[in-house]
């Protein structure tokens, strides 16, 4: 905190509120209303320097803070027939892809990198929220199905990274489908016996969270993030259940036992790493056999034979 | 018996035949002429409502309360039925019954989602939609019947996956999540019938299987038509719409290759003839079993696999 922060901020934010916020520039966190400048957001990695909410961090953001020295290379994924269902609802889905394209540069919903992560190689397929709602259709299956095949071609872990609503309604059965596709997908890289790691993020809902999601043999969660199937506003409307405080949180699914770990996302990568060499390096001694070492022999402690 | 709007034509002709055996007693020539020309009538209006149902009539037809349910078929076409209870770990789920039984003299472990037919027992079996135990006892009975190499047979009925805070709490997720790895796992022959309903996550957790079957008038979708039409249009009015957009009925689904055959349903619907619909999907299962018998049940799961990988990538551009 400096003078700039405790004085001019407050001020301005009493001027500028609640419209003319310049874009990029402040961003207000959804948690606690404070605006943050955008170099602070950069600095911690869309957590919020206030109450450490953990903003949503766009897909390239999410690569380069995951792999070393933010070095990766993108898989181009294979083109798949856009609109099976020739789907219209107020307005054809095929409008809405070729806008969200223009809109955001990327082809559909999910990003598939590799490279390395301390090291090791790693397969990283990435959600991106703000393509429809990272919702999942044959080309988010396509690129799990992409992703996996790439991890156990080079025998590497894959790590996927889930930032979505569930299915792509417009989509409709195909996208049901995808549930069962990307199970396959995934269940291939555990038959290898390598790691599949899902970092869950917010949100991940629906027909995502109901498969691959939660197929991880290490499901880690960033803070806050909502995790779950039913949509709160579903089962208040339809069951009208009160929900509890913090329901669907990444904290509420670690004391329910449904992930292994929270973790802030400046500790993500150094956990990532730590989890992937503990499955990956089993016995790094055994590399170091020929160091000559000069180890004394350990002293037998009494009553030991 | 349950009359849907559009049937309601139907079921004045229906009320006038009635009234008119009433009079009669049976005797009368001209009454009976009467009749046998009005029944035909009604024939022929079945027969012309049901060959162009929408999408939306037919969401109502699979949702029909008399609709024959998964017990219904299971009373009918398994002896020696055994049902097994439980996910040995929290609960009882009775949205889905499960159990041991034979068909056609072979065993075989039988799964599905029961709807219930009046209040009583639709409270027993919460409606048909399933909580995470219900879905957790339905791969134990998999892993069971693969153990035992006994082949699967799972009645798909539900709107979908109960939406409450408990089965969140207890990882409504997960448990569709394992039951769908499960399906895809097992290395005996496995058959699924979309009887009704295929209601979202809560339909296909039990239905990735080497055939699958769908009853004519059956639907099977990725969310509600009510549920699309209030997130796509913003007001679920736009049910038939949605109905209409999410290919959901049976001959689209074919067309799309997700499901492998339409069974069909007796005039006017399983609902007026719940037994022969139940003869009728008895001889179409008992072939579905025939196709697979025989093949190593290795084979059974790659192919599985195979088959469900491939979905959507059908849709690759050239
Ligand atoms: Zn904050």
């Amino acid at each position: 905190m400096n003078w700039l922060t405790n004085y001019v901020r407050p001020k301005l934010q009493a001027l500028v509120r609640p419209k003319e916020v310049p874009e990029n520039l402040w961003k207000k966190c959804p948690s606690c209303d404070h605006l943050i400048f955008h170099r602070d957001l950069e600095k911690t990695l869309n957590v919020c320097q206030h109450c450490g909410h953990h903003l949503r961090l766009p897909v390239q953001k999410r690569l380069e803070m995951l792999f070393d020295d933010g070095k990766y290379q993108r898989i181009e994924l294979p083109k798949i027939a856009d609109d099976p269902l020739k789907f219209r609802d107020q307005k054809r889905y095929a409008d809405r892809l070729r806008d969200t394209r223009a809109k955001t540069g990327e082809h559909d919903a999910i990003a598939v990198a590799h490279g390395r992560m301390g090291g090791i190689n790693v397969v990283v397929a990435a959600f991106n929220f703000e393509f429809q709602g990272g919702s999942m259709g044959m080309a988010v299956g396509e690129g799990i199905v992409a992703a996996a095949e790439l991890a156990v071609l080079q025998d590497s872990p894959l790590i996927v990274i889930p930032a979505s609503g569930g299915a792509r309604m417009q989509e409709g059965i195909l996208s049901l489908m995808q549930m069962a596709r990307t199970t396959v997908a995934v269940d291939r890289v555990k038959e290898k016996r390598l790691p599949y790691v899902v970092l869950l993020t917010d949100p991940t809902t629906g027909g995502v969270s109901a498969s691959f999601a939660m197929l991880g043999d290490i499901a880690i969660a960033e803070p806050g993030a909502v995790i779950g199937f039913a949509g709160a506003r579903v089962i208040e409307s339809t069951i009208r259940e009160k929900l509890p405080e913090g329901f669907q949180r990444s904290e509420y699914l670690l004391d329910k036992g449904m992930v292994d770990m929270v973790v802030p996302r400046a500790e993500l990568r150094a956990t990532l790493i730590r989890v992937l060499s503990l499955l990956r390096n089993r016995s790094p001694a055994a590399d170091l056999l020929a160091l000559p070492l000069d180890i004394p022999d350990p002293v037998p402690e009494e009553g030991t034979v | 018996m349950h009359i849907l709007d559009f049937e309601k034509p139907i079921a004045e002709l229906e009320g006038k035949i009635e009234e008119l055996r009433h009079l009669t007693d049976g005797g009368d020539v001209n009454i009976a002429d009467e009749v046998g020309r009005l029944q035909a009538k009604v024939d022929k209006l079945l027969r012309s409502t049901y060959a162009k149902l929408t999408p939306w009539q037919k969401t109502l037809v699979a949702r029909h309360p008399e609709r024959p349910h998964a017990l219904d078929y299971v009373r009918a076409l398994i002896e020696d039925f055994t049902p097994l209870a439980g996910d040995r770990s929290f609960g009882e789920d009775r949205a889905i019954v499960g159990g041991l039984g034979r068909f056609r003299g072979a065993s075989v472990m039988v799964i599905g989602n029961e709807k219930g037919s009046d209040t009583e027992s639709r409270l027993k079996h919460n409606f048909g939609m399933a909580k995470p135990e219900g879905y957790r006892k339905a791969r134990r009975l998999m892993e069971m019947a693969a153990h035992f190499g006994v082949p699967v047979l799972t009645l798909v009925d539900t709107a979908g996956a109960y939406p409450g805070v408990d089965a969140e709490a207890r990882g409504q997720a997960e448990a569709i999540a394992r039951s769908i790895e499960t399906c895809l796992d097992i290395r005996v022959p496995m058959v699924s019938v979309i009887i009704g309903e295929g209601g979202s996550g809560g339909a296909i957790a039990l239905a990735a299987a080497n055939t699958v079957l769908m009853l004519e008038h059956a639907i099977y979708s990725v969310i509600s038509p009510e549920g699309c039409a209030s997130i796509l249009w913003r007001t679920s009015d736009a049910a038939k719409d949605a109905a209409e957009a999410l290919k959901l009925t049976a001959q689209d689904l074919h067309k799309l290759g997700v499901i492998d055959a339409v069974v069909p349903e007796p005039l006017g619907g399983a609902h007026r003839n719940p037994d022969l619909a139940i003869q009728t999907l008895s001889t179409a299962l008992d072939s579905a079993f025939r196709e697979l018998s025989g093949t190593d049940g290795g084979v059974l799961r790659a192919r599985r696999r195979e088959k469900f990988l491939d979905m959507g990538r059908a849709g690759l551009a050239a």
